[in-house]
C-alpha cells in the first residue's frame, strides 16, 4: 500500500464532515476550509511516519480547531469566535458529525450562483469530493497555482456575499439544483470529452463526477433530475473503453465493440434511469438524455437501436431546451429511422443557424445523408467544408478522405 | 477504477457465521454510507454453501462435491463493485465495515477487475471476437428481461 494514496483516500473521505462540523464552528465556509486544509497539510506530515489514526476524522478536527484557535488569537478576529471555538464544550473529543448532515448546504454552497462557473466546479471537488489542489488542477490541465486563487477569490466571494450556510429552502431548490447538477455534468464533460492531456487522470475525474452525482442522488432520492444526471453519465461512462482505438482516437458508436461496454456501469445507469422515470414527474432534460444514452445500451447492434424512440425523446428533449445540436442529434436519428430524405428536410430547417455554419459535425452529417442519397457533388462539397472546419488534423483527415470516397 | 470486494469465511465456521441483529443492522448503515460516498455500483449475499455445489476438475475427471464446504479454507459469502480512486482507497472503505468480534474469522478480499489488455498476448483476436458475440447474447437476454 501507498502510504500518500492512503492519506488521500482518508481525506476524501473526512474532509467534506471536517469543513461542515468548522464551518458550523467559525461560521465562515471559506475560514474552515483552510483550517482543515491546515489539518490535511499536518496529516500529509504526520501519519506517513505514525500510520493513520484509528479515529482520523477526531483527529483532524482537533488539529483543525488548534490550528483555528491559534489563528484567530494571532489575527484579532472577532471576540466572540475567539470566544465560541476556545470554549465550546461539545467540540472536545467527538470529531466531525455524520456525513450528509449538512452535506447538501456544502454542495449548494460550493454550486453557489454567485460564483463563476470554473470557481463552482473547483470548489465542489475540494470540498465536496476531497480531491487536493493539485488533483484539480491535473484534471483541468492548469497549473495548481490557477486552481489555488480561483478556490481563495471563490472563497472571498462567498464571504462577501454574507452567502448562509444552509440547505435551499423549498421555493429555491429547483434552480439551485439546476446549478448543482450543471456543475457535477461539467466535471464529467470535462474528464469525459477526450480533448488532450492523461486519459487515466481525466477518467478518474469523470468518476469523481459519477460519485457526487451517486452521492447527491442518496441526498435527494425524490429528485428525478438528479436520478436522471446519474444515469446519464453512468451509461455514457460505460462506453469509456470503447470510444478511443487503439491508436487514440476516436471511434463511433456505430462502430464501437458493444461488448466491450461496462455491464456494471449500463446496469447500474438503467436502475438510475428507472428511478428518475418512477418518480412520476415530467420527464426533465438530464432524464431524457439518459434515455436516449438507454436506447443505445439496450441494443445490442446499431442497426437493432429503437430509433423512433429515439427520435421521439429527441423531439421531447428540443422542445425543452431548444438548440440546434439537438436538432442535429435528431437528424441523425431521423436518418436511421425515416431514411435520408426526412433527415435531409431536419438538416436544412437549422442550416442558417451560426453554430451549424462553424460545427464541422453538421457538414459531416450532411454530406453523408447527401451521400446517402446519390447527390455525390455535393455530398464531397460539404464534406471538404465540415473538413476545413475540423478541430483537429486526425478528423480533418477522415472527412477529407471521406469527400474524396462519397461515390465509392 | 472498480474493484470487487469479496466477504469470506472459512468453510469450518460457516455454521456459527449466523449474523446477529446487531451486525445486520451495522451492516445496513455500512451499506448507507457507501452508497452515500457514491462508490457502491453492486452487491449482494449468497446463500450457505449447504445449498450450493463444487464442480472439480482434477487429473481429467470431473467429480461434484456437495455444499456444505466444510475443508474449504475459505467461502465467499457476499460480494461489493465499488468504484474508488485506488486499492488503498478500498482499503481505506474495507476497514470500516463491521464485524462481530465473537464469530468467526472472517475477511474481505479486494481486487481490481482485468481489463481486456491484462490478459497479453495469450487472449487472442479469434477469441476476443468469441467473447464478444457472446457478451452480445447476453446483452440480447438481459434486455428482455
Amino acid at each position: 500500500m501507498d502510504v500518500r494514496r492512503t492519506v488521500a483516500a482518508v481525506w476524501r473521505r473526512e474532509s467534506a464532515p471536517l469543513v461542515i462540523a468548522l464551518t458550523r464552528l467559525v461560521r465562515d465556509v471559506g475560514l474552515a476550509e483552510d483550517l482543515a486544509q491546515e489539518a490535511f497539510a499536518a496529516a500529509l506530515a504526520q501519519w506517513p511516519g505514525e500510520g493513520v489514526p484509528d479515529n482520523p476524522g477526531a483527529w483532524l478536527m482537533a488539529v483543525a480547531r488548534r490550528k483555528g484557535v491559534d489563528l484567530i488569537r494571532r489575527e484579532r478576529m472577532r471576540d466572540e469566535k475567539y470566544l465560541q471555538v476556545a470554549t465550546d464544550p461539545t467540540l472536545a473529543d467527538g470529531g466531525p458529525e455524520e456525513p450528509g448532515d449538512g452535506m447538501l448546504a456544502l454542495v449548494f454552497i460550493a454550486c453557489h450562483p454567485v460564483l463563476s462557473r470554473e470557481s463552482r466546479a473547483a470548489l465542489t471537488l475540494r470540498m465536496v469530493g476531497g480531491l487536493s489542489t493539485e488533483q484539480i488542477a491535473r484534471a483541468f490541465l492548469v497549473p495548481p497555482a490557477t486552481i489555488g486563487q480561483r478556490i481563495s477569490r471563490a472563497k472571498r466571494t462567498l464571504a462577501e456575499a454574507h452567502v448562509p450556510f444552509a440547505e435551499p429552502a423549498a421555493a429555491e431548490l429547483p434552480a439551485q439544483l439546476s446549478a448543482v447538477l450543471e456543475v457535477i455534468y461539467l466535471i464529467f464533460n470535462e474528464g469525459y470529452a477526450p480533448t488532450s492531456g492523461d486519459r487515466w487522470v481525466r477518467q478518474d475525474l469523470a468518476e469523481d463526477a459519477m460519485r457526487l452525482g451517486r452521492m447527491l442522488a442518496g441526498l435527494l432520492p425524490k429528485e428525478p433530475e438528479v436520478h436522471g444526471l446519474v444515469a446519464l453519465m453512468e451509461l455514457q461512462a460505460s462506453r469509456f473503453r470503447t470510444r478511443t482505438g487503439a491508436d487514440g482516437q476516436p471511434v463511433l458508436l456505430e462502430d464501437q465493440d458493444r461488448s466491450r461496454w461496462d455491464r456494471t456501469l449500463m446496469a447500474h445507469g438503467q436502475a438510475e434511469l428507472a428511478r428518475a422515470i418512477n418518480l412520476r414527474r415530467p420527464l426533465g432534460p438530464y432524464t431524457l438524455q439518459a434515455a436516449i444514452a438507454g436506447c443505445h445500451s439496450r441494443a445490442r447492434t446499431f442497426d437493432e437501436t429503437d430509433w423512433e424512440a429515439v427520435v421521439a425523446l429527441y423531439d421531447a428533449l428540443a422542445q425543452l431546451a431548444p438548440s440546434p445540436v439537438v436538432e442535429l442529434n435528431r437528424a441523425v436519428a431521423v436518418l436511421h429511422a425515416d431514411g435520408p430524405q426526412a433527415a435531409l428536410r431536419a438538416l436544412d430547417a437549422i442550416r442558417h443557424d451560426p453554430r451549424m455554419a462553424r460545427y464541422h459535425l453538421y457538414g459531416a452529417v450532411r454530406g453523408d445523408v447527401l451521400r446517402r442519397l446519390g447527390r455525390y457533388p455535393e455530398a464531397a462539397e460539404e464534406l471538404e467544408r465540415a473538413a476545413g472546419l475540423a478541430p483537429t488534423p486526425h478528423e480533418r483527415r477522415l472527412l477529407m478522405h471521406r469527400a474524396a470516397a462519397v461515390d465509392a | 477504477m472498480k474493484v470487487m470486494v469479496m466477504v469470506k469465511i472459512g468453510g469450518a465456521d460457516e455454521s456459527q457465521a449466523a449474523p446477529t441483529t446487531e451486525i445486520l443492522t451495522a451492516m445496513s448503515e455500512y451499506n448507507e454510507k457507501l452508497v452515500k460516498a457514491g462508490i457502491m455500483l453492486d452487491g449482494a449475499g449468497l446463500r450457505p454453501s449447504s445449498e450450493g455445489a463444487q464442480v472439480v476438475f482434477e487429473g481429467g475427471t470431473t467429480s461434484v462435491v456437495d455444499g456444505p464446504f466444510t475443508e474449504a479454507k475459505e467461502i465467499i459469502a457476499g460480494y461489493w463493485v465499488w468504484q474508488v480512486n485506488s486499492i488503498e482507497e478500498a482499503v481505506e472503505w474495507a476497514k470500516q465495515c463491521p464485524s462481530d468480534p465473537s464469530g468467526p474469522r472472517s475477511q474481505l478480499e479486494i481486487r481490481p477487475y482485468a481489463e481486456d489488455e491484462d490478459f497479453g498476448e495469450e487472449y487472442t483476436e479469434e477469441l476476443r471476437e468469441r467473447d464478444a458475440k457472446l457478451a452480445e447474447q447476453i446483452r440480447a437476454q438481459q434486455s428482455k428481461g
